[in-house]
């Protein structure tokens, strides 16, 4: 009854999400085996090895692997699991993109994005954009799920110390070739993981307009956010965009500035601890998940709140 | 060229969907259905290389039941040249879905297949990777850029990080992001055109795939509903309650 989890990581690192992962495998079963294929990526082996509940990490070192296409990726996936019960990934654009040529190779129907293993075959996913939660059980002898990351604590990082096993490249059908990839660099916190989101909408009516959001961002050491209006406007970069289509988030507090709250926006950030508001329209529908509500002109509210919050000396850093 | 365009009839996104009280799933009588939204990015651009004169034929497909044929017929009124309903009057899951789309690949021959990255009702994201994997093909998901070569096609992806550019051998399967492109609205007469378009129709029974649903859906519930907040009357009143009452300043 294992089972084998893929890693999500640069070659260098791992990325944090798989640490979510881990959780959630570990919750199907105990004997969680973890693939790490990349290009020299012997550092991410060690990372993983270190993590207490994985018990053995499997090993796949070619240049083949180095940037993830899941043309290559997914026959070595398929092979590596004849001897497991459950693939797992996570459900971002990692494991989105390779684990259903897994599951297509296989012959198996899929479980995408859940947010509770309620038994090894039984498990909660959201669906309409979390407007309904499904539970669903697997009759497939195998199990590919991918886990939403934010809904499972990250695994502990130190302690663990699994052996490691290298195992053999397969062949690659040279269909597709990487070409670049364009990261936004930023010295804020990651939006998936961060403690605070400030996000903003087409409220703010320009690009130069947010930086009303990021210098509140600044102050509270917070990730910045956008609704897909305000990304398909311009104002602000994809990877900024919380939504059905975009990031799911959960922080500790979530703070929504001229955002009306469409149904794909309240999918992305409902689940947040505490909501805040800030919107001129008293009517607009993000105030019914908000816990705080201020109906106010955000291009005066959003100074203000700077201003107070400069007189705290409370912030976290 | 030829490209293959899959189209899936949902519940319009702008619908607050509800949850049936005995937990069978959402009520979808007397709802309003539009095509999946990313599909419509799939349509346009499918439209786009069409007009750009490097594809030409587009060939829009839906499977479901007999009202998938309006989804269809929208996408012929943006341009689309003809129709393929599969006709299937209970839910498939995307590996069936995938299972059936190689079948009309293999009789259609074309040399890309786009499509929406996920269905907005399952919020799967599956049916493109499935089909690709199937195939034997490249694929390229959460597409907002195609630039259509002879024997490939480079794509931008909308990836976690940002953007990736990718380029994948023809033929490949396409499955598309929002902003991929601006979708268009059918002018009366277009529409008017599509109703003579041809319209093939196969029922998904007569293919001779075992569309058995793997998952069994025990129940559908409603999400814990969020209890109601306060409205606070000014910046200072906030910012007292985010660090006295909430405790996350």
């Amino acid at each position: 009854m294992s089972v084998l989890l893929i890693a999500e990581h640069d070659n260098s690192k791992l990325k944090p999400f798989t640490l979510n992962a881990i959780t959630a495998a570990s919750k199907i079963d105990s004997d969680v085996h973890v693939l790490v294929a990349g290009a020299n990526c012997e550092n991410v082996t060690k990372e993983v090895a270190s993590v207490p509940l994985v018990k053995k990490v499997l090993w796949c070192d070619s240049p083949n692997y180095q940037n993830y296409l899941p043309e290559n990726l997914a026959p070595l996936v398929t092979k590596t699991a004849e001897k497991y019960d459950h693939i797992v990934a996570s459900a971002n654009t990692f494991g989105k993109n390779f684990m259903p040529r897994v599951a297509a190779a296989l012959d198996i129907s899929q479980v995408s994005d859940i947010i509770k293993v309620s038994s090894p075959d039984t498990f909660i996913r959201p669906i309409y954009a979390g407007n309904a939660f499904a539970t669903v059980k697997s009759n497939d002898k195998k199990k590919c799920v991918t886990i939403r990351p934010t809904s499972f604590d990250p695994a502990e990082k130190t302690g663990g110390s699994a052996q490691v096993e290298k195992i053999e490249a397969v062949d690659v059908p040279n269909s597709s070739k990487f070409i670049k990839r364009e990261e936004t660099k930023s010295e804020r916190p990651e939006l998936g993981t961060a403690r605070i989101v400030v996000s903003g909408g087409r409220g703010l009516e320009s690009g130069e307009n947010f930086k009303l959001i990021t210098d509140i961002a600044d102050k509270l050491n917070a990730a910045v956010g956008a609704s897909r209006a305000a990304v398909d406007a311009g104002y602000i970069s994809n990877d900024h965009q919380v939504g059905q289509t975009g990031k799911v988030v959960v922080p500790d507090l979530y703070i929504a500035v001229g955002i009306s709250g469409a149904i794909q926006h309240l999918a992305g950030m409902k689940e947040s601890k505490i909501i805040v508001a800030i919107n001129k329209d008293g009517e607009a529908p993000i105030f019914s998940v908000a816990d705080y509500g201020l109906e106010a002109d955000l291009f005066k509210a959003l100074p203000e709140f700077l201003a107070e919050l400069n007189k705290l000396n409370t912030i976290q850093k | 060229m030829k490209i293959l365009v899959a189209v899936k009839r949902v519940i319009d996104y702008n619908v607050q969907i509800r949850v049936k009280e005995d937990g069978s799933g959402v009520h979808t009588d007397n709802v309003k259905m539009s095509t999946n939204p990313p599909d419509d990015n799939a349509v346009e651009e499918s439209v786009k290389l069409k007009e750009s004169g490097k594809v030409k034929e587009v060939v829009a497909i839906s499977i479901g039941e007999d009202k998938a044929q309006e989804t269809i017929r929208k996408a012929l009124a943006v341009g689309a040249d003809k129709g393929i309903h599969v006709k299937a009057d209970n839910y498939i899951e995307p590996l069936g879905i995938a299972k059936i789309l190689k079948k009309i690949v293999e009789k259609e021959k074309p040399d890309m297949v786009f499509l929406g990255k996920q269905a907005i009702d399952d919020d799967c994201n599956q049916t493109g990777q499935m089909l690709a994997a199937m195939l034997n093909w490249p694929q390229a998901t959460f597409t907002s850029k195609v630039n259509l070569k002879e024997k490939s096609v480079e794509i931008v992806r909308e990836i976690d990080e940002g953007l990736e550019t990718i380029e994948v051998n023809l033929p490949a399967v396409v499955s598309c992001d929002l902003r991929l492109n601006e979708p268009r609205f059918a002018s009366l007469p277009n529409i008017m055109k599509a109703k003579k378009k041809p319209m093939e129709q196969i029922n998904a029974k007569d293919l001779g795939i075992d569309l058995t649903n793997r998952i069994q859906q025990i129940k559908v519930e409603e999400p814990p509903k969020r209890k109601a907040g306060i409205k606070v009357a000014n910046v200072a009143e906030l910012v007292s309650k985010l660090k006295n009452e909430a405790k996350v300043l």
